[in-house]
């Protein structure tokens, strides 16, 4: 009992010790991402600029060329793309790196070193794990080191899959940093076993889904916010407006709007009924712990409103004059509200979720 | 589907399209129908062809009111707003107390907040989520929801029994598009493009001469299954609302419980409910376990709770086994018996001055903290005569802690709340216990308003902190309480709630019916071919998606691909060697109008949009 004990103060110390060293080297990469946008600034970019003002030959983009040549019976033909009537023809920026050799360079430094960070934090989440033997949420500080690790590992996926998503590094990494700040800060608890109301294999399945949730409605709400900003910079230029020349070095090399925007959508409505399954999850756990599946706890209320904000969200952009800014308001009101859920609710309303002690 | 069915003639439309405007109109309508009803979602501003008067104020009367007022109530913007609205009201009550989720909170912050109390009440804040209120907001949101999916299910049954609608005019104009030049004959080629759309699940028919092919058909069927099942899951909740019965019920180990209404220490029900459906079973708790973490610095937290029972179904079933946890509760024909709190019973052993027996029983108390420091009160209602063999009453005050601290460190509150050195201190009263005047008493409080206290030598109240097997004496001939040992006690709450099989099935339809929504997109894919000039066929492909996705031109060029086999690109024509001529093709047919020329896209012969693919 006595050596088991020992063992996991171990384990916890170890957990303890991964963390700041995540942070270390999240900090690195941070400084990388720095290096990446400065580097990348230098460059003559422009290409949004040319594109916009010579729009009319933008919008002429599907040119085709059949397939030459004869012997080319198999080829695959090629397919021009074109965006829907009402949305601006830019194109994308060309990442913080601007096209620049260095810029790149420290870009996949940048990356190479949240690879490493991500690694040193899940290692980190996992002796958690093992020293308290059972899933690593059961209080804020547990849950705020998962979910900024699913975060990070979400934004690797997308990245393995060669999504055009390197553009989020930068403000990913800050906000982890924060993240995990706060918790080793303020939120630390010691390692400890659950009260017998978290027993349950529903804590894997509710609580698990609610931090992939959390983790990849944060990315996109801030391809949201990137779109909103992406968004005013299009329109002053279309306007005729000549933006500063800061907003204008870091806005050029940021996707376009509409690809912000589309991106932020993905993710919003991949994650969506992911969020529902998480809402009905607790909902049955509710129901045999509790004896009833819906009792309108803070927690249960805040869960529905964030559920029902990103719903009126998927409606907007169904609903002619709510698309674009709007929607993408909405989006993040219900964020907001998926972040007062987690922390607001814990930290001023009191209700069942009691082990959400801070 | 009047449009459907207009679309689906234009496949045939005569090419004689000189006359200027009267084409483009055409053609406008053409292209609009290419991509009306890829989804069945209302639209928002009506064209005011139909019979109705517009959008605007309704100009007639009640029935123009009421059906301006429908149009509106199942519009896509009212129900945006009115989801918006529900989540905005849902906010009050998490922020305030809610009488259903806690009553003894709602009279603390009733009795702290004296001006904001009456204003509350008056909005019905304190029963946020069965104010009027709300309920107007939701059971709007669920009529419009209603009025939506009526019409809708009937547009989309009108798709399925309709076909793809022809081929607009510019292919070009369409987010994704190919082209090449084939040898093949044009009859030949849009024959093999059925054959290829078929096989890849596309409802695919030749419409003129181009083949007009849609997929996809179970995003709107998987939406419509998301807002049906809400319908499901709103109805269930209702009805067990209304139908539900909830009670409360404390054992002690050794004693049981039978599922009738006076069993019950407390009941609640909906309000059409009927007694007469309690599930007849009983059950006898045998045991209740708790452990608790020994030490650390979470030392006390709660580590198990079980309560190991015996059960029986109907009024002679069987005796079975079981335990309850805390997220674990026993099943019994529908009825769900929870574990929700537990605490000490002290038992203990009172005599009157002969020694007679008069009371003996274990004694729950009600616990006041953490550690299970509990309080209660021990009644003694009859049986007892004093040393004058006069009836009286006794009644003791009670005081418990699974762990006492020691004599002299300091208050008298348990450490730990597992029952390592348990103490029990008692005063002692006599006289009425007040249980014949007719107003309710709590069992776990002593009204010593008609009752005198025992004193001791010293002439104070009598008490005395007593250790399992101790005795207090009551003064000389009055008999002696002894704390004989202890039990525990479990609470249970027993409730039955009908519904719950509709609510999940809803859940679980709206969660399939919402990723088939979400995950699917329905496109449309149209492939022309047509002889050229120059006698060569020019095949055109384009495809159309209700959002514009990443995968449509990849599925445009895998279509692309599968047809080139039996299309082969044909070869080059030394005519024009730097530029092909195909672009310009496609479009030929229809050549004559000068109009169009303008609106075409210009082909620089160096441009092949690169990059395009992405
Ligand atoms: C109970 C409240 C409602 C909730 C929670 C809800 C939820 C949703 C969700 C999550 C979607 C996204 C699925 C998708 O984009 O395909 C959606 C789509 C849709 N909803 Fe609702 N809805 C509600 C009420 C309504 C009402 C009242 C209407 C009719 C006015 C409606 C009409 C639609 C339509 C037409 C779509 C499809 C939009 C599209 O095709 O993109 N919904 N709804």
């Amino acid at each position: 009992m006595n050596l088991a004990a020992a063992t996991n103060e171990s384990l916890a110390h170890t957990s303890n010790v991964l963390i700041y060293s995540s942070m270390a080297v999240y900090t690195l990469a941070f400084f990388a991402h720095i290096a990446e946008w400065v580097l990348g600034s230098r460059s003559k970019v422009g290409r949004t600029a040319a594109a916009l003002s010579g729009s009319a030959a933008g919008a002429s983009a599907p040119v085709v060329v059949a397939q030459g040549g004869s012997t080319a019976v198999l080829e695959r033909p090629k397919v021009v793309t074109r965006s829907a009537a009402g949305t601006r023809d830019v194109p994308d920026g060309p990442g913080a790196a601007g096209g620049t050799f260095k810029g790149d360079l420290w870009g996949r430094i940048a990356v190479s070193l949240t690879v490493v960070a991500f690694a040193v934090e899940a290692g980190g989440v996992i002796t958690r794990a093992l020293s308290v033997q059972r899933a690593p949420w059961a209080n804020m500080y547990e849950f705020s080191i998962t979910f900024s690790t699913v975060a990070v590992g979400s934004y690797l996926v997308l990245l393995a899959l060669k999504k055009n998503v390197r553009w989020i590094g930068l403000p990913l990494v800050t906000t982890v940093l924060l993240d995990l700040g706060i918790a080793v800060t303020t939120l630390y608890t010691d390692s400890d076993q659950l009260v017998p109301a978290l027993h349950s294999y529903w804590l894997w399945i509710h609580v698990s889904t609610a931090i992939i949730c959390g983790a990849v409605f944060y990315l996109g709400a801030v391809g949201t916010v990137l779109y909103l900003f992406r968004d005013s910079y299009e329109n002053k230029l279309a306007g005729g407006g000549t933006p500063g020349k800061f907003a204008a070095s870091v806005m050029e090399r940021l996707p376009s709007a509409s690809s912000l925007d589309k991106f932020a959508y993905r993710i919003n409505a991949a994650v969506f009924p992911l969020w529902t399954f998480t809402i009905i999850a607790g909902a049955i756990w509710a129901g045999d712990a509790w004896g009833r599946y819906w009792g309108w706890d803070p927690k249960e209320v805040w869960s529905f409103i964030t559920w029902v904000a990103y719903a009126a969200y998927l409606h907007a952009r169904a609903t002619a004059g709510w698309k674009g800014r709007k929607a993408a308001y909405l989006a993040l009101v219900a964020f907001a509200c998926w972040l007062f859920n987690y922390y607001g609710v814990n930290i001023f309303v009191t209700g069942l979720h009691s082990y959400a002690g801070v | 589907m009047s449009k459907a069915n207009s679309s689906t003639d234009t496949g045939a439309r005569t090419d004689a399209a000189g006359a200027g405007t009267e084409a483009e109109r055409e053609q406008e309508r053409v292209d609009h129908a290419a991509g009306e009803q890829l989804s069945t979602a209302p639209r928002e501003e009506r064209p005011e062809t139909e019979s109705e008067s517009g959008t605007g104020v309704p100009a007639m009367g009640v029935v123009g009111w009421i059906r301006w007022f429908w149009r509106q109530l199942t519009s896509m913007r009212v129900a945006l707003i009115l989801l918006f609205l529900l989540s905005l009201g849902a906010i009050p009550g998490s922020l305030i107390p809610q009488t259903s989720v806690d009553d003894l909170k709602v009279q603390n912050f009733k009795d702290q907040h004296t001006t904001l109390t009456p204003i509350y009440e008056k909005l019905q804040l304190f029963d946020v989520y069965s104010s009027v209120w709300f309920s107007a907001i939701y059971i709007l949101l669920f009529v419009s929801l209603i009025g939506c999916i009526v019409p809708r299910t009937g547009q989309f049954v009108g798709q399925l029994r309709s076909r793809p609608p022809g081929a607009p005019k510019r292919l070009t104009r369409l987010p994704a598009y190919t082209t090449w030049r084939t040898e093949a004959e044009p009859e030949a080629v849009r024959e093999a493009a059925l054959g290829v759309l078929g096989k890849r699940r596309f409802r695919a028919h030749p419409v003129g001469d181009a083949v007009a092919a849609e997929k996809g058909y179970l995003r709107e069927a998987g939406n419509l299954i998301f807002h049906i099942a809400l319908i499901v899951m709103l109805v269930a909740f209702a009805a067990g609302q209304l139908f539900k019965s909830e009670g409360g019920k404390l054992v002690v180990e050794g004693d049981g419980f039978a599922n009738t209404l006076t069993q019950y220490d407390d009941f609640k029900s909906g309000s059409l409910y009927d007694s007469d459906s309690l599930a007849p079973f009983s059950f006898v708790l045998d045991d209740f376990v708790g452990t608790y973490e020994e030490s650390g610095p979470q030392r006390g937290t709660p580590r198990t709770f079980e309560a190991r029972v015996k059960y029986t179904e109907g009024a002679d079933g069987p005796e079975r086994k079981s335990v309850i946890r805390v997220n674990e509760p026993l099943v019994v024909d529908g009825t769900k018996v929870y574990l929700i709190a537990h605490g000490y019973a002290p038992v203990v052993t009172v005599r009157d001055g002969k020694g007679k027996v008069v009371l003996r029983s274990s004694v729950p108390l009600l616990p006041i903290d953490n550690n299970i420091t509990s309080t209660g009160a021990i009644k003694v209602m009859d049986g007892y005569r004093d040393r004058y063999g006069v009836k009286t009453q006794l009644g003791f005050k009670a005081f418990f802690v699974p762990t006492f601290a020691g004599h002299g460190k300091g208050q008298m509150f348990s450490q730990f709340p597992g029952a390592e050195f348990p103490v029990l201190a008692l005063s002692a009263y006599r006289g009425s216990l007040g249980v014949d005047s007719g107003l309710p008493q709590n069992v776990y409080q002593l009204d010593t308003s008609k009752m005198k206290e025992f004193k001791n030598e010293d002439g104070e109240l009598l008490k005395k902190m007593l250790r399992p097997g101790e005795k207090l004496d009551l003064a000389d001939g009055e008999g002696s309480i002894t704390f004989d040992g202890i039990e525990e006690w479990a609470s249970f709450q027993i409730s039955q709630q009908p519904g719950n099989g509709w609510a999940l099935g809803g859940a679980i339809a709206a969660i399939a019916g919402l990723a088939g929504s979400l995950f699917i997109q329905r496109r449309r894919v149209w492939v022309r071919a047509v002889r050229g000039e120059d006698g060569v066929t020019v095949v055109e492909m384009a495809g159309l998606g209700r959002s514009e996705s990443a995968k449509l031109p990849e599925e445009l060029g895998d279509l692309a691909a599968a047809l080139i086999t039996t299309a082969p690109v044909a070869p080059e024509k030394p005519v024009a060697p730097e530029k092909p001529v195909a672009p310009e093709k496609p479009d030929a047919p229809e050549k004559p109008d000068a109009n169009e020329a303008g609106s075409r896209p210009v082909h620089p012969a160096d441009a092949p949009a690169e990059g395009a693919e992405k």
